[in-house]
């Protein structure tokens, strides 16, 4: 497998973080991933907004009474790009055992 | 007096081999969806499979003249619906690529297995003391608390199956004996059917 077969987009530990956790999820809010990823309320969103943008996740804004609620889901394209990023890494660890 | 910086510095330390990165990687996400308490080692597909020998089940037990052969053609599920089960959650922590036993997959092992180590027993003990009439409803009662006991570890959904189905133990009970097969074709047939469908389309598989 080439290394630039490699995605990128979901290379980066946050955004791998983020999709991994809503492939387990139905969806999760901002607040649920925050705290899984034990990250800043700027970071999240500049790194959900990079997945957001590739379609690999939807955002829903909504209101709980009065306050709003952003909710995650992950797309069936994120999905197939954590299960190629998957694939792509247990490849590696084959590779390296038969060499 | 100005620091001084060394024309030789020492080679900084090797990168991390790819592999080893690659298992890092792995490990990450292993553990992210471990912390995310969501990803269930329930099979969904599993479970629509255990629904189904189950309502074969019924329909043979409740063609049985006796209690003790309607509760032998249940044994003969209850032996066949676990291994059918044990294979579709192997199948799916494959696809997943999440070990099958580690974090939640082992404390949903070690939480669901005693309640069925003793309806196990019990069956045994209710048997030798003729009292087969109780059979159903102990083992709804116990395989109704091993799943609420592991689902502590999993989805909300799986929990909340396991109390139906102690729920359906209740009745079982306190109602007639010739309740019995129907009552365990709605649980372990339509109980498994109906939860294990929104498990497999939301939890992944």
């Amino acid at each position: 497998m080439r290394a630039d077969a490699l995605d990128r987009l979901i290379h980066e530990r946050l955004r791998l973080g983020i999709v991994s956790a809503l492939a387990v999820n139905d969806s999760l809010s901002f607040s649920d991933l925050k705290k899984l990823m034990k990250t800043t309320d700027g970071n999240l969103s500049v790194h959900a907004r990079k997945l957001e943008e590739a379609e690999y996740i939807t955002c829903t804004k909504s209101f709980e009474g009065r306050m709003p609620k952003t909710e995650y889901r992950l797309t069936t394209a994120g999905r197939r790009a954590l299960e190629r990023y998957l694939d792509h890494m247990e490849a590696l660890i084959r590779a390296t055992r038969e060499r | 007096m100005a620091s001084v910086t060394p024309l030789h510095r020492t080679p900084p330390a090797e990168p991390p081999a790819l592999h080893a990165r690659a298992m890092d990687n792995l490990r990450f996400i292993r553990d992210t969806m471990e912390a995310a308490g969501a990803f269930t080692a329930v099979s969904g597909w599993g479970m629509v499979a255990v629904g189904v020998i189950a309502a074969i089940a019924a329909t043979i037990a409740s063609a049985q003249h006796s209690v003790l052969a309607s509760i032998y053609t249940w044994m003969v599920a209850a032996v066949l619906a676990p291994c059918v089960m044990l294979w579709a959650i192997v199948r799916k922590a494959r696809r997943a690529h999440v070990p099958l036993l580690s974090g939640p997959g082992r404390k949903f092992v070690l939480s669901f297995s005693p309640p069925m180590f003793v309806g196990a027993l019990l069956t045994v003990i209710l048997y030798r003391a003729g009292l087969v009439e109780a059979i159903p409803g102990t083992w709804l009662l116990l395989y109704g608390t091993a799943v609420v006991a592991g689902g502590a570890f999993s989805v909300k959904i799986v929990p909340v199956m396991g109390f139906c189905f102690m729920l359906a133990g209740t009745l079982a009970i306190f109602t007639p004996a010739t309740w019995n097969d129907w009552i365990m074709a709605a649980a372990f047939g339509g109980l498994h059917i109906a939860f294990g469908v929104p498990i497999a389309l939301r939890h992944g598989g």
